[in-house]
């Protein structure tokens, strides 16, 4: 599902992401740990489709970057660090934009708002509901055109444990999707990993215990 | 890049460009005749609207070479696409500075409205002064090209109709250069203002071939460098 | 492609609506200039070409406020990051924006003519109306094809704002200068002007090229 070797990506003369090499099956989970900088949202971008690498060999769910970045639009779910969400707009209004934008069908919107307990609150506008119910809605959305690879940065970060209980069958591991996550806890995203990829200063280092992660931050 | 290229054929350009000047500057000054309401003041034309069309044609080479850039990606189109411009924008600061010292004195003023070429000149030059501005205001390189080359197109397909539109417009259907120039001009003016254009477009070429030769040794420099450092 | 552009075009039309940022701020500002006119050409009323002059120099300041907001919630909100994963045809993303602004400037025009006519105008509009539509609609599509087109290319840029005016500006003086050449006659009295074909004409032709400019660079602006 994804392949990565010796992926680099700099933005002018700064190296953000340097010798990443890492492979992930489908439906195994790859957790990614490293200080803030580390490169960890540029990877997750690079994945995405939507920064090019330099240089390396990239090829996720089939399409080999950057050539073929075009062949992910519509398969990847993508929940960022910003809820990718129109404030004045509501949730449901947010779902039928992005249904429209990957010709999805109206039904299948009630279907994810109800998996994310949103169903009550989905015609309130953004502003007025809380950073937990944001996120939630942003995980409904990743979700929405029921994507075969899913990307959390932070996924779990600000939210309380009702949210993350009612969140874990949508995009944890329970969803059984390929997924690539960002975390700081390290006891937790160790848990849930089939592999671990740690990132210091844009290198890609291997990871497999907690005492490495910790090093990581060192 | 093709390095070996660039400054190979420079030595022979430049002698040939200082030969065709040498000549055009010969003929303004013994061949031409002088012009009988302006008199001798009227030579100056002679080198701001060569100046004018050359540089105009350098915007719309320059939204060609930007097309390559964008359909090839190769990054070397638009560093041709910017020094063209570069040097277009250089040399219209000439083009204005002559066409007003023309205006002053054949008409008096330091700038007239009903001069086409002049007035669309002064568009197309407020215009391509926000290159470099749009340029350095973008951080990443990548972008910056990206963007460049696509206002270069756009700025090179609004030049021409940018020319047709103060062209068009009412007060301009007398030009007092072209009237002079286009239909009525003498034999031997028009030889010389050919030779002129020739001229000043073997000029531009050779200023462009230069400063591309330039930019090149500068970047292998650095390239090495770079990679000195990095064994160190 | 059209139906990604209309639903982009119904989200930007429902937050405008619900939001009211764009279209009452121009003419608001567009009111505001006719008032600074007045004190600053110390005349009660204007005709022929200072009215031209007045009118078309004051829709495309105001258009630049509209402009200026077109793409901020797509940059500041993750607009882009959103149409950029979805299997659309990007180029959508600038037809709506396209249109939008033609919208706007249609919903200005329809408040700022008329106020015009009380504030300013001389000779009335009425006469006027049927000859000013084209000219106003082949111009608003001007601006707008060329608005959509230039707002995109600096919303990545540092000093946003100023690089939409400065580059706006020079290409938008061909649309200026054909629309007032063909308006000027219409608010001297209301003579219909011999060379209304030649600057319709004129301006179609660049509504044309600037589509088909703005259609074929718009995605490399959206490329990362």
């Amino acid at each position: 599902m994804i392949a990565l070797e010796a992926v680099e990506r700099r933005f002018g003369e700064r190296v953000a992401l340097r010798d990443v090499s890492v492979h992930v099956e489908k439906g195994q989970t790859l957790v990614v740990f490293g200080p803030n900088g580390a490169g960890k949202t540029t990877l997750l971008r690079v994945l995405a489709g939507l920064l090019r690498p330099h240089s390396g060999a990239a090829t996720v769910l089939n399409a080999s970057l950057p050539r073929e970045s075009w062949k992910l639009r519509g398969k990847v779910g993508y929940v960022a660090h910003e809820p990718l969400l129109y404030r004045d707009l509501t949730p449901r209004e947010n779902l039928r934009f992005h249904a429209r934008l990957h010709r999805v069908a109206e039904p299948r919107i009630d279907a994810v708002l109800h998996a994310v307990g949103m169903t009550d609150r989905a015609d309130d506008e953004l502003t007025e509901l809380s950073r937990g119910m944001v996120q939630r809605v942003a995980a409904a959305r990743a979700v929405l055109h029921d994507p075969a690879l899913l990307l959390l940065d932070e996924p779990w970060a600000g939210l309380d444990p009702a949210a993350i209980e009612m969140l874990e069958p949508v995009i944890g591991s329970a969803s059984g999707k390929t997924r690539v996550v960002v975390t700081h806890d390290v006891a937790g995203g160790l848990s849930e990993a089939d592999v671990t990829l740690g990132l210091r200063d844009g290198a890609g280092v291997a990871v497999g215990d907690e005492v490495a992660v910790r090093e990581l931050y060192g | 890049m093709n390095s070996v290229l660039f400054g190979k054929r420079l030595g022979t350009l430049a002698w040939v460009t200082a030969g065709l000047l040498l000549a055009a500057m010969l003929m303004v000054f013994f061949y031409a005749p002088e012009d009988a309401d302006q008199g001798f003041r009227q030579k100056i034309f002679y080198v701001h609207v060569p100046m004018a069309i050359v540089t105009l044609c350098g915007f719309m080479v320059a939204g060609i070479f930007a097309i390559k850039h964008l359909r090839s990606g190769d990054r070397s189109w638009d560093v041709r696409s910017y020094v063209a411009i570069h040097l277009s924008i250089m040399l219209g600061v000439g083009v204005l500075l002559t066409g007003a010292i023309w205006a002053k004195t054949a008409w008096g003023h330091w700038w007239v409205w009903d001069e086409p070429v002049l007035v669309s000149y002064l568009i197309v030059f407020l215009l391509y002064c926000c290159y470099q501005p749009l340029r350095f205001s973008i951080a990443d390189p990548e972008r910056q090209s990206r963007y460049a080359s696509v206002f270069a197109i756009t700025a090179g397909a609004f030049v021409p109709l940018n020319f047709i539109a103060v062209r068009l417009a009412e007060q301009y259907t007398h030009p007092r250069v072209l009237s002079e120039t286009g239909g009525d001009m003498p034999g031997d003016m028009r030889l010389t203002f050919f030779v002129c254009i020739a001229a000043m477009a073997l000029l531009f070429t050779t200023l462009w071939k230069l400063e591309l030769t330039n930019k090149h040794t500068a970047e292998q420099l650095r390239r090495l460098r770079r990679r000195l450092e990095a064994q160190a | 492609m059209i139906a990604t552009a209309r639903a982009i075009l119904r989200k930007d039309l429902t937050i405008e609506v619900r939001r009211r940022e764009s279209v009452p701020a121009m003419v608001l500002f567009t009111v505001t200039v006719f008032v600074l006119f007045h004190f600053g050409l110390d005349r009660d009323t204007v005709e022929g070409d200072i009215a031209t002059g007045v009118i078309w120099v004051t829709l495309l300041l105001a258009a630049l406020l509209g402009i200026n907001r077109l793409y901020v919630a797509e940059r500041d909100q993750g607009g882009f990051v959103g149409m950029r994963l979805a299997p659309i045809d990007l180029t959508a993303l600038w037809l709506a924006k396209a249109v939008a602004l033609f919208v706007y400037l249609v919903a200005l025009e329809i408040v700022a003519l008329p106020a015009f006519d009380l504030l300013l105008l001389g000779p009335g509009l009425d006469g006027a109306l049927p000859e000013l539509l084209p000219i106003l609609l082949l111009a608003n599509l001007g601006v707008a094809a060329v608005g959509a087109l230039v707002a995109a290319l600096a919303i990545e840029t540092r000093a946003r704002e100023l690089i939409v005016a400065l580059l706006l500006l020079p290409l938008l003086v061909p649309v200026i200068l054909a629309a007032a050449q063909a308006t000027e006659p219409l608010l001297t009295g209301g003579q219909s002007p011999d060379d209304l074909a030649q600057w319709l004409g004129f301006l179609a032709l660049y509504d044309v090229v600037f589509v088909l400019v703005s259609v074929a660079v718009f995605d490399f602006l959206l490329d990362e």
